[in-house]
């Protein structure tokens, strides 16, 4: 029996613009579902759904207006921030707006120290380690300044930097749409990698936010269909995918460009 | 009998400045035939976009047109003068939509006056009657799948997808018969994405265009609408075929990886089989290798990739135009 570690009860976000004739935005409506330990989840819908403020609201850099989300059986935001971040660490969109020009690559690593050197004693090995794990050299990467190296690469090392933390989650947000598709299936594998976990670490549960139908269908194991910050349709990647339910999801999954078949255009 | 609209002859262009000299194309050949649709693919920086700013024959200003030529309609882009295709090619002949060119709509102009605004800068002068003007371009934009009211409207108020049929309503305006449409889809959802591309099958069946060019870096969606398809790799093209041999069968060892990398949905069940990345990143275009541009990442290279770059060789079972030396033997 898989173990669950993150459930998410009636969260709702509502964004509230304008002071006197105030005007209410609802991002993320009712929205209930579970994470279990080892697995991708996939998070598919199109632009405005609310795929990202879940995101955020997992990663606590928004607060719910409504709703629950519990990590490991406590509310996350009763949990002290530290001890948060270094079980749950998010992956973003733009790998190259994430790096600070200035610095070097190590600089952004090496912060990572400042905040937890959970059973880390050589630092030097720690970044070898996770770096090869993302199937980087040490040597292309560390000395190097970000403009040096490839969005795909630096994407990788976002990776590793959030596995320096030894995290039990991650929470990718579109990880892949900024990578050129060459690099972006060597993403993918290793987001499975990843879930699988090695001999000496345990598997990392990832929650995968794509608008591309064909990653989620390749990575991920159950898949969440949103629309309009409502989940209309959740269950297993394949079941879903062959046989949907709602509408919506049908809907969907005939617009979804596939190089298997061909529309029949008038 | 087939008839060329676009013949391109060893076209080269260069970014030139402080930062050193980019062969962003360098020597590309092509003819693109009446009544295609031409997918023109390959990953980012290998010069799509710099290719179809040189069809138009206006390029930016960075971009140097260093040698070669394209001929629109058997009429030389190079050889005329600049007033001339802005006067008489572009949009009466040839129709081009930019990437993300619907962020150029004027935020503070009501898609009308924009019209009139465009109509102005083509024509010379400002229409003289307005509204009947005005009528004409909101029948075409009928065509489109536009309502009349979008004319009163300001670019604020309208979605992506709309926006992308109102500045492909503009470029179309005058009949172009030659259309060449830049990512034109990639902003979009897959909803949209789809109308998109119905609208211009739509286009093309009642005659507003005949030829299309469609630079995207998307497979999935190039197969939806395509029937021929080059793939471009470092300022040059590796493979021309149909759209239906890229996808199934694939020559170049580029288009070949390619095709292995891409994560598509698969209606018929789970995508089984693993998807492979090309390891390695492009070659930097400051100074291209002198061989095959593609031999530092491919898995079947021969000692003489590293220093000829392959001519095209037809392969024999497919009689598909291959720029790679694995064909040559094929191809004697």
């Amino acid at each position: 029996m898989k173990k669950e570690i993150l459930k998410i009860q009636n969260l709702t976000k509502t964004y509230t613009s304008g002071l006197i004739r105030a005007k209410e935005t609802i991002a993320v409506k009712n929205a209930s579902f579970k994470l279990y330990s080892g697995e991708i989840l996939s998070l598919v819908g199109e632009s405005g759904s609310g795929k990202t403020t879940i995101a955020n609201l997992i990663l606590r850099f928004i607060q719910p207006t409504e709703g629950e989300i519990f990590y490991e059986g406590k509310e996350i935001h009763d949990i002290p921030t530290k001890d948060y971040y270094l079980n749950v660490q998010g992956i973003f969109q733009d790998p190259y707006s994430s790096f600070n020009y200035f610095y070097r690559i190590d600089h952004m690593l090496n912060q990572v120290f400042r905040y937890s050197l959970k059973g880390i004693t050589n630092k030097r090995k720690a970044l070898e380690s996770a770096l090869s794990i993302v199937g980087l050299n040490t040597d292309d990467i560390l000395g190097r300044f970000p403009h040096q190296i490839s969005g795909g690469q630096l994407q990788r090392v976002l990776i590793a930097r959030a596995l320096l933390f030894k995290p039990k989650l991650i929470i990718a947000d579109e990880p892949t749409s900024m990578i050129d598709s060459s690099s972006r299936a060597d993403i993918l594998n290793l987001f499975k990698e990843l879930k699988e976990g090695t001999t000496n670490t345990e598997g990392i549960s990832i929650i995968f936010i794509s608008h591309d139908i064909g990653q989620a269908q390749y990575i991920s194991e159950r898949v969440l269909i949103m629309k309009e910050g409502s989940i209309v349709e959740q269950g297993l990647t394949e079941e879903v995918f062959l046989n949907p339910d709602h509408p919506y999801t049908k809907n969907l999954l005939a617009c979804c460009p596939s190089i298997y078949r061909k529309w029949e255009l008038d | 009998m087939t008839e060329e609209v676009i013949k391109i002859e060893d076209l080269k262009g260069y970014y030139r400045g402080s930062f050193g000299i980019v062969h962003a194309v360098d020597g590309v050949s092509l003819s693109v035939n009446k009544g295609d649709i031409m997918g023109i693919a390959g990953e980012s920086g290998c010069g799509k976009t710099t290719l179809a700013e040189l069809i138009t024959g206006r390029p930016i200003k960075l971009l140097q047109h260093e040698g070669g030529q394209v001929y629109v309609n058997d009429l030389s882009m190079y050889g005329v003068d600049e007033e001339v295709i802005r006067k008489e090619i572009l949009c009466k002949v040839m129709g081009y939509v930019p990437q993300a060119s619907q962020n150029s709509l004027n935020p503070v102009k009501k898609i009308r006056n924009f019209i009139l605004d465009a109509m102005r800068e083509r024509v010379g002068t400002k229409p003289k009657n307005k509204e009947k003007v005005l009528n004409q371009v909101a029948e075409h934009f009928k065509k489109l799948g536009l309502e009349k009211s979008v004319m009163d409207k300001y670019p604020h108020e309208l979605s992506g997808g709309m926006k992308q049929r109102v500045v492909i309503g503009i470029s179309t305006l005058w009949n172009p018969l030659i259309l060449i449409l830049d990512e034109p889809t990639s902003a979009l959802d897959v909803t949209t994405q789809q109308l998109l591309i119905e609208t211009f099958t739509h286009l093309k069946k009642i005659g507003i265009v005949e030829t299309i060019l469609f630079i995207s870096h998307d497979i999935p969606v190039l197969a939806q609408i395509c029937n021929t398809c080059v793939i471009m790799y470092a300022g040059r093209i590796v493979e021309k075929a149909s759209m239906d041999d890229i996808i199934n069968n694939p020559q170049h060892p580029y288009t070949k990886m390619l095709m292995c990398s891409i994560a598509c949905f698969n209606p018929d069940g789970s995508a089984e089989t693993k998807l492979e990345g090309i390891p390695g990143i492009p070659p930097d275009l400051k100074s291209p290798p002198k061989g095959c541009r593609f031999y530092p990442r491919c898995s079947s290279r021969l000692e003489k990739c590293k220093e000829n770059y392959p001519p095209f060789f037809i392969s024999r079972t497919e009689s598909i135009p291959v720029a790679c030396w694995l064909y040559e033997e094929v191809g004697d």
